[in-house]
């Protein structure tokens, strides 16, 4: 991590800058970013609940068995999470023992009051849905999910009814879809189109931008918030562009790292609500929070961020 | 699955690599000391291959059967399926495969192992066969040729991927012989499951190291491929 005193007065003066030009921004919650002392937020459309822009996601990361020694890590990772204004972490039955290790790592950092708690139903027939929500429910030691959503469509017309019978309960707060890698698209304008959901979880990053077609004006016109997954491509993005220099204009909306520049082109979306990076380490999870901070790009900005990672 | 073909080995993945090489450090913490008895059974095994004879073959099959049953319960069942929960299945499958060698180990189908005079020619089969069950026996030195600790070390008869190299080793050093008077439907099926599974396990180890950027990803579906090619040669005859 960078020196943290450059960092804070970095912080600072971008945020006068950026004060002095918020009424020239197109989006509210990205003024909000820079000038509020947490993580920059953006409201959930059906409720005006404010989210912060960057979330915790847990595939692949968070699945460590019963290792102690890396439960305890994923732990940190939390704190660190929570530390640094996080909210939202993002699992699902399909990924392995993840479940279990958010809830461990709740119960470790005494988090579970603060939680945003979203995760999936990926389960059929649809009618062990309701078995599955509850032992995922009892992995993570909740008591009650924020949002809840259909994982990869699978079911969905069975489980969306369960779902909005739960919110209805209020035994949950939200309900959901999610796709990822540009897969059944169509069937997802369909759903958002009909169905009273509240969130939809899709991939979207600076190279990956299929959803900015349809979906995304989809949400920002039918009042749903959308989840960005996959932000890194797995890491294999980062990896990738770590190969290459930092552009000077970084800077500009106050990145240090390739990681923040890729998040804040998710999250500078105004159809975005947040994106859900994953990590194992604690400078990572740091450095992506760092991405909810500060200014954000604006859309020529945005249009130099996507033109200059294409052409590396 | 719709839009199956989208969807890419790294779409399956659900670990990282670290992970998946910690499950072996913890494992062989587990186990201590069975990691001894494992490398004394090996040395069994490789002796009973020199030695050959039908008594032979049954001490060989068994003791790679114990390997399969092994990589099933303490290693699938109870390690594996913590991150992976396709690992039931493959505890089905390594259990099958140990229940059919030591099916085979006990009937009175057992083929023999080669009982090979001094001079005689080892023939390319048999040759092959013994590279693999050596390669299987030694699988655990990759871990430190490849940079990583010896605690992670993969122990043939404990783990399954060195579990399934040995094993089709062994049973390229097989003779034919009493298994052709079982019925021919029977013969198939049998010996048919005893190559499948230990050649698809390859497959998918291997597919899986890969997604994880392993450099021993090639191993395991090499030595099925040598495997299978090498079924094509016959024994040379014996003395």
């Amino acid at each position: 991590m960078p020196n943290d005193r450059a960092t804070t007065r970095r912080t600072f003066l971008s945020g006068l800058a950026a004060a002095a030009i918020a009424s020239l921004w197109p989006m509210r919650a990205s003024a909000q970013a820079a000038s509020a002392p947490g993580p920059g937020t953006r409201a959930i459309p059906s409720s005006g609940e404010a989210l912060p822009l960057v979330g915790l996601g847990t595939w692949i990361t968070f699945n460590v068995g019963d290792d102690a020694v890396a439960r305890d890590a994923c732990g940190d990772v939390m704190q660190a999470f929570f530390a640094a204004g996080g909210r939202m972490i993002d699992s699902s039955p399909m990924y392995g023992s993840s479940q279990a290790v958010v809830g461990h790592g709740l119960a470790k950092t005494g988090s579970t009051a603060r939680v945003f708690a979203a995760d999936k139903v990926w389960v059929a027939p649809g009618a062990r849905g309701p078995a599955q929500i509850e032992a995922s429910r009892r992995l993570w030691n909740v008591p009650r999910f924020d949002l809840l959503q259909v994982h990869n469509l699978l079911a969905w017309q069975e489980h969306l009814p369960t779902l909005l019978a739960m919110k209805a309960a209020g035994r949950l707060r939200y309900v959901g879809i999610t796709t990822s890698e540009g897969r059944r698209h169509r069937e997802i304008e369909q759903i958002m189109a009909a169905q009273p959901i509240d969130f939809v979880q899709v991939s979207y990053n600076v190279l990956d931008r299929d959803v900015e077609q349809r979906i995304l004006p989809l949400a920002r016109e039918r009042g749903i918030a959308v989840i960005a997954n996959r932000p890194f491509r797995q890491g294999d993005l980062i990896r990738q562009l770590q190969r290459h220099r930092l552009p000077a204009w970084a800077a500009e909306i106050d990145c240090d790292s390739w990681a923040q520049v890729a998040l804040k082109f998710i999250v500078s979306h105004p159809a975005v609500t947040c994106a859900i990076p994953a990590t194992t380490r604690v400078d990572h999870v740091r450095q992506n929070m760092g991405a909810a901070r500060g200014r954000m790009p604006e859309a020529a900005m945005r249009q130099r961020i996507a033109a200059h990672v294409a052409a590396l | 699955m719709s839009e199956w073909w989208t969807y890419r080995p790294s779409d399956f993945l659900l670990f990282s690599a670290r992970t998946y090489y910690r499950l072996f450090e913890i494992h062989n913490a587990a186990l201590w000391p069975a990691q001894a008895a494992a490398i004394g059974l090996s040395a069994v095994l490789l002796w009973l291959a020199v030695r050959g004879g039908r008594g032979a073959a049954r001490g060989a099959l068994a003791i790679v059967a114990a390997g399969w049953l092994c990589s099933a319960g303490p290693y699938f069942w109870a390690r594996y399926a913590t991150i992976n929960w396709t690992a039931v299945w493959f505890a089905a499958a390594f259990a099958l495969e140990g229940a059919l060698l030591l099916g085979l180990a006990s009937s009175r189908a057992c083929p023999a192992l080669p009982a090979r005079a001094p001079g005689s020619r080892l023939g390319a089969r048999r040759a092959v066969g013994a590279a693999l069950l050596i390669a299987g026996i030694a699988y655990p030195v990759a871990a430190p040729l490849l940079g990583r600790p010896w605690t992670q070390a993969e122990m043939f008869g404990l783990t399954p991927d060195p579990t399934a190299i040995g094993t089709l080793g062994l049973l390229l050093l097989l003779e034919a012989g009493r298994e052709r008077r079982l019925p021919g439907w029977l013969r198939a099926a049998w010996l048919g499951a005893l190559w499948t599974i230990p050649v698809v396990w390859c497959l998918i180890t291997g597919m899986t190291l890969w997604t994880l950027h392993a450099p021993e990803a090639i191993i395991a579906p090499a030595a099925a491929a040598l495997a299978l090619l090498a079924t094509r040669l016959r024994h040379p005859p014996t003395a």
